[in-house]
């Protein structure tokens, strides 16, 4: 299972995330920071996950696996 | 060689092949990565050209994008000013984000898809017009400048009736070869026009961007009228022409390569991922980022000390073998996100959901409306901007 977290330190708000993997992650309404939606995704949506992680232009995505 | 000796005078203009890079580039990546490249202004300045090391620089904080910082290259010899409030773009760290953090959430990828039907009766307007002027036509002036123009403008509240004002102060601030008298003042003919719109928008304000701006930043005082000025005109700036030669080049791309068109025109994800390897592999901001050293730092492997410059060549990082396997082939099928076509790090632009929803829309639209849509001449005889920032063609005209 992968488990999955924003930085928000690190957010820039870009987005980029979102774009790439809108069932997990979504922004806030006025500084477009990024959250996670879906803590656990299955793996059908963990390729769109890591993409989302390598994308993100602060590194701020951790993605880790988990039994 | 020493390592600090200079490898080569940037930019070079001469490509073997419109579609790639100049190949000087990417021996260069291959045997020295990391290089010292003499500028047209008398500086030197670092030239990476590794997805890593770009990548590595566009997010480090030891790397600033202060033009007015001592020793930030530039290409022409030029007086240099100080950075106008509300430039965010030229400015670091905590000072950035503070303004960034103004306009992220009105660029949120909700609220930019929530602009597609907009953006789809544009690029019906302008094929519309383009059916009606009849073959030949040029894709560059009937769809690749007004969408993104018609797009932006109204994003921002800007009546695009008024493109006659502001578009030839855009078209100076684009030119390379504008002096800078004629660069000032079209800033300031563009700074008058905006100041004059924002009063409207003051009185009477609208569902617009700069409406929102005024409501929440302006009259509670978080934002001077001077930044709210350079800010629209950055935005309105920003929006026109990066977008504009991605459609034209993205377009010949694709009509040059029919079996990656009918791949790309299978439906939305398949256009989504023909719009990422497209951006990836027809990088058009062709000479830049540019950062200066704020504090030593190595950077693959070599060390650069504060007050040098560096170059991070976002196409060259784009075609890196080490990150996309047979980089200088078009493969719409790729997948590849994490390319750097809008830059990396904090400054990476603001507006990429915007051009990534444009880009999608024209070429669907553009490729459904006319299916057997071809350039007139070959490739050879297309113009192409070898000498421009923003690298593109110049026109492509087409019958269908």
């Amino acid at each position: 299972m992968l488990r999955i977290t924003v930085d928000p330190e690190k957010c820039c708000g870009a987005g980029t995330c979102v774009l790439i993997a809108p069932e997990v992650f979504d922004q806030t309404d006025d500084e477009g920071l990024a959250f996670v939606v879906c803590g656990e995704p299955g793996p059908e949506q963990a390729d769109s996950v890591y993409e989302a992680a390598l994308a993100c232009p602060r590194g701020a995505i951790t993605v880790t696996e988990q039994d | 060689m020493t390592k600090d000796a200079v490898s080569l005078e940037f930019p070079l203009t001469a490509r073997t092949c419109p579609f790639d890079p100049p190949g000087r580039y990417a021996e260069l990546r291959a045997t020295a990565p990391v290089s010292r490249v003499a500028l047209p202004s008398g500086q030197t300045a670092w030239l990476l050209t590794r997805h890593a090391d770009v990548r590595a620089v566009l997010d480090d904080p030891r790397f600033s994008s202060d033009m007015s910082r001592p020793g930030f290259p530039h290409l022409y010899p030029k007086p240099v000013e100080p950075v106008l409030k509300g430039t965010f773009i030229r400015m670091d760290g905590e000072e950035h984000a503070h303004y960034r953090r103004m306009l992220t959430g009105l660029f949120s990828v909700k609220r930019i898809e929530a602009m597609r039907p907009f953006v789809e009766q544009v690029v019906e307007d302008c094929l519309d017009r383009m059916a009606a002027h009849g073959a030949p036509a040029d894709i560059v002036r009937e769809l690749a400048y007004p969408v993104p123009s018609r797009v932006i403008c109204g994003l921002l509240g800007v009546p695009h009736e008024d493109h006659a004002t502001f578009g030839g102060y855009l078209n100076t601030l684009f030119d390379g070869s504008s002096d800078q008298e004629q660069f000032a003042a079209a800033k300031a003919g563009l700074s008058t026009y905006l100041d004059a719109l924002i009063s409207e928008k003051e009185k009477a304000p609208e569902d617009d961007l700069i409406s929102v701006l005024v409501e929440q930043q302006y009259k509670p005082g978080r934002l001077s009228r001077q930044e709210l000025v350079t800010i629209s005109w950055m935005l309105l700036a920003a929006g026109h022409e990066t977008t504009a030669h991605m459609i034209g080049l993205g377009a010949l791309t694709l009509m040059e390569n029919p079996d990656q068109l009918a791949e790309a025109t299978r439906g939305p994800a398949a256009m989504a991922d023909a719009v990422e390897e497209l951006l990836r592999h027809q990088t058009v901001m062709q000479l830049g980022m540019t950062r200066v050293a704020v504090a030593d730092a190595e950077i693959g492997g070599t060390l650069i000390r504060a007050g040098e410059g560096v170059i991070a060549l976002l196409s060259l990082a784009n075609r890196d073998p080490d990150v996309f396997p047979d980089p200088d082939t078009v493969d719409v099928t790729r997948g590849a996100r994490h390319h750097v076509a809008f830059g990396f790090g904090p400054h990476q632009c603001l507006g990429h959901s915007l051009a990534r929803l444009e880009l999608a829309v024209v070429f669907d639209r553009l490729f459904r409306r006319f299916p057997g849509i071809r350039p007139t001449v070959p490739v050879a005889d297309i113009r192409f901007r070898y000498d421009a920032i923003v690298y593109g063609v110049a026109e492509l005209p087409v019958e269908w």
